[in-house]
């Protein structure tokens, strides 16, 4: 048993929990197997776990790197940073994007038209809107912490964004 | 932190998914979207009409929930990234076998996740049936979740005892200090100088969340329809008695003015066979009941609607306790142009061949000359533009 265990790497159970999880999920791939494209579901289905992990982690990744780069001029040393206030509203944005765009752009519009009756036109205005929103939002709340910090003189550093 | 959102989220998801399967009364007719299934509907049972909303709130939730853990989703596979990148990629055969099952862990959760959002907003960029992969890859999911949720439960406990919220949330990103690396554990090696506090992190993921909700509930909640900014549905067809949401527009289903007036016939099938004009139908006592009518894609709705009662169309086709009834359209082609729907549900007083909506005639987009709403069904069962209804007696 010891032996198993050393050689495997970790307790039995985990290796009855594995095999249970795999045995089942073939179980599943049989079943799919019988229905209409199957093999593209399972393309979709790895193609899910990739495409986050190698085009929108370091897509995401690199953005922000390059954000954070930008120098922000600032003539008080006590001046609160910049960088959430801009990440934040894009973060939203981008959020809202990666999950409506589908009606953002209209790419189902012919399908959502014969169900609705009802075209997705006004969609990119909302979310155009909603982004130039959370922005001046985001803007505003920094021009308030500016002022405040600069009221209060340089010696503080209290106002720093959380 | 955001592992134990998910850790009650998820299996929500799950219950109100396999709920809305079960709703479909998939062992009846051709109900079954995934005849498929084997044993993967164990769970089915005959479904009730009692609460009436019932449907209403579980589908709301499943979708509505959907949308508002996205962001969490998101956010935790974030959080986990630098566990990816860990080297060597297999130390073990424990390891190795741990790893592969974060494909359907992963893939499961991000497949998930997205294909139900394409599904709401119409957007198919694939060929197979939404209904195959949605229910399917839902179980490749869960069994990739339940063994992560076994295998990691001491850790999220360890990880949540290891910090108090309230600390954590009196603390600003000056003082955040990261994670110390450990041997195998999901801190980065060589994180970069913190720029945002853990609270902040967590306020940015509840905010997005809060965001999602805002922007979507409305079309859930008959009172918020306005809010329902980015939702697919929630959207107003300018006011008026029909004012609410359509799922198949006459004009697609290829209902023409000409089979839907004066010489449109009900045709009821059971022991006796009987054919209904309209008004004949008018004629019959009417009922009048407040339903909702609640979309599989999460859209809901409450109505006025008035029509003949379902027991009572049984009963002039001679099947006075039918099993079953089979309800077809004259939208031929619809993935939902026929149902069946139970004896169990025909015999709920409330169950209608509904003529009139709030005081007005259907529209021919809500079903003109007549169609059914049974309470607590799936929307799509409440067939629009019946031309039959075939009981079936033992």
């Amino acid at each position: 048993m010891e032996r198993l265990r050393r050689a495997y790497g970790a307790r039995t159970a985990h290796l009855l929990l594995l095999a249970g999880c795999f045995a089942f999920a073939g179980y599943v791939v049989d079943r799919v197997l019988q229905v209409p494209y199957a093999w593209m579901i399972g393309v979709y289905f790895v193609a899910a776990a990739v495409l986050h992990d190698f085009v929108l982690f370091p897509f995401d990744a690199l953005a922000d790197r390059l954000l954070r780069r930008i120098r922000l001029p600032s003539a008080h040393g006590a001046a609160p940073p910049l960088v959430n206030h801009i990440r934040i509203p894009a973060l939203l944005s981008g959020l809202l994007f990666l999950m409506f765009f589908p009606l953002v752009l209209g790419l189902g519009e012919r399908t959502y038209r014969s169900a609705t009756g009802l075209g997705t036109g006004p969609y990119l205005g909302r979310w155009l809107l909603l982004t130039a929103g959370f922005f001046a939002a985001s803007l505003l709340l920094y021009a308030c912490r500016l002022v405040a910090a600069r009221r209060r003189g340089s010696g503080k550093m209290e106002a720093r964004s959380g | 932190m955001l592992g134990s959102v998910l850790l009650i989220g998820i299996p929500i998801l799950v219950v109100t998914g396999l709920v809305s399967y079960a709703s479909y009364n998939p062992r009846l007719g051709h109900n079954d979207t995934t005849p498929a299934r084997g044993v993967l509907g164990f769970y089915l049972f005959s479904w009730i009409t009692n609460p009436s909303w019932i449907y209403r709130v579980s589908q709301g939730t499943h979708v509505i929930l959907g949308l508002v853990l996205t962001p969490v989703l998101l956010a935790k596979l974030w959080s986990v990234i630098p566990r990816l990148f860990a080297w060597p990629p297999i130390r073990s055969i424990a390891y190795a076998l741990e790893r592969a099952s974060l494909v359907l862990l992963v893939g499961g959760a991000v497949f998930e996740f997205f294909t139900g959002i394409f599904n709401v907003e119409y957007f198919y960029p694939w060929k197979f049936s939404f209904y195959d992969a949605h229910f399917f890859g839902a179980w490749a999911f869960l069994v990739g979740f339940t063994v992560h949720v076994v295998l990691k439960t001491p850790r999220l406990m360890a990880a949540l005892r290891s910090r108090s919220l309230r600390a954590e949330l009196r603390t600003g990103v000056a003082e955040t200090v990261p994670e110390p690396p450990e041997p195998d554990g999901l801190a980065p090696v060589a994180p970069s100088a913190p720029t945002i506090s853990r609270r902040g992190l967590l306020g940015v993921v509840g905010g997005a969340s809060f965001t999602v909700l805002a922007l979507t509930l409305g079309e859930s909640v008959d009172g918020l329809r306005g809010t329902a900014l980015l939702a697919p549905r929630g959207r107003s067809y300018g006011g008026g008695p029909t004012d609410f949401q359509v799922n198949r527009t006459a004009a697609a289903a290829g209902i023409r003015p000409d089979v839907t007036g004066d010489s449109w016939r009900l045709v009821l099938r059971g022991p006796v066979v009987h054919q209904l004009s309209r008004p004949e139908l008018l004629s019959l006592p009417q009922h009048t009941y407040r339903l909702p009518i609640a979309c599989v894609e999460g859209w809901s709705t409450e109505q006025t609607w008035s029509g003949v009662r379902l027991a009572d169309l049984a009963r002039m086709a001679g099947a006075r306790a039918p099993v079953s009834v089979y309800v077809q359209s004259l939208d031929e082609n619809g993935a939902f142009g026929r149902a069946t729907l139970s004896g169990y549900q025909v015999s709920d007083s409330r169950s209608l061949l509904a003529l009139r909506v709030n005081g007005v005639d259907l529209s021919p987009d809500h079903g003109y000359p007549a169609r059914v709403i049974v309470p607590a069904a799936p929307g799509v069962h409440n067939t629009k533009w019946v031309r039959q209804m075939s009981f079936e007696v033992d």
